[in-house]
């Protein structure tokens, strides 16, 4: 189980090599990519504030809960960070496992745990010119309470 | 008594405050109770409902005293992936 924070291109073929076993029938992969546009805003490039000693602990402690929690030999995720372009990979996810369902199941854990947990942060820089800090939909959406601070 | 913390502003919340970190003297109290004081020397941080603390490098509870000689890191929403 590896987690790791990057500051350079994502090499996908290293992450999927690094899962490769004999005993597994299956590899379940997720990537997720910069896109061009989010909310009817066009994006040109995205940027990743990571606090790397918080990442990479609470990082490795999602890939422990699921390899506790689904049947599966080997996970990694790597996480970028910086000034990405369009179409590059800001995370991926490779879960191998004996059978597909465990990989499958696994690499959906990995990645929304990884999306609500980590203290990670993105900016859009959008065509306009504007750029914003966006927040995760999932926080936005279910008001999200990790603790109760806020009383606006 | 008094006590000296270390104050730590990330993302969204370093530029609202102008401020990466901050070494403050208060009387101590949880860590909702120093971001209630920041938000008042600071008046353009906005308190976010999924904001998250954490103290000393741990992910901790709005609850969790601080007190110290503690570093606490007040984080914005967070959104990887």
């Amino acid at each position: 189980m590896t987690f790791a924070i990057s500051d350079k291109a994502i090499d996908a073929a290293a992450a999927r090599a690094a899962v490769a076993d004999s005993c597994c029938g299956a590899l379940a992969v997720f990537e997720g990519w910069v896109r061009d546009h989010n909310e009817g805003q066009p994006v040109e490039r995205l940027e990743y504030e990571v606090y790397r000693p918080l990442a990479v602990k609470e990082g490795a402690r999602i890939l422990e809960e699921a390899a506790a929690r689904f049947e599966i030999e080997h996970a990694v995720c790597v996480h970028r960070e910086g000034l990405l372009e369009l179409g590059e990979i800001a995370v991926i996810v490779c879960v191998s496992s004996a059978h597909r369902a465990a990989a499958f199941d696994a690499c959906r854990y990995i990645i929304d745990e990884v999306k609500t947990r980590l203290p990670i942060w993105k900016k859009e820089h959008y065509v306009s010119g504007i750029s914003e800090w966006v927040s995760c939909e999932q926080c936005a959406q279910s008001g999200h309470m990790h603790g109760e601070t806020a009383d606006e | 008594m008094s006590a000296r913390v270390r104050v730590r502003y990330f993302a969204l919340f370093r530029e609202q405050t102008g401020c990466a970190s901050e070494t403050l003297e208060w009387a101590g109290g949880t860590a909702r109770d120093l971001f209630e004081l920041v938000s008042g020397k600071h008046p353009a941080l906005t308190a976010e409902a999924a904001a998250l603390v954490a103290v000393n490098d741990e992910m901790a509870d709005w609850a969790t005293p601080v007190g110290e000689g503690d570093e606490i890191l007040f984080f914005p929403p967070v959104a990887g992936g």
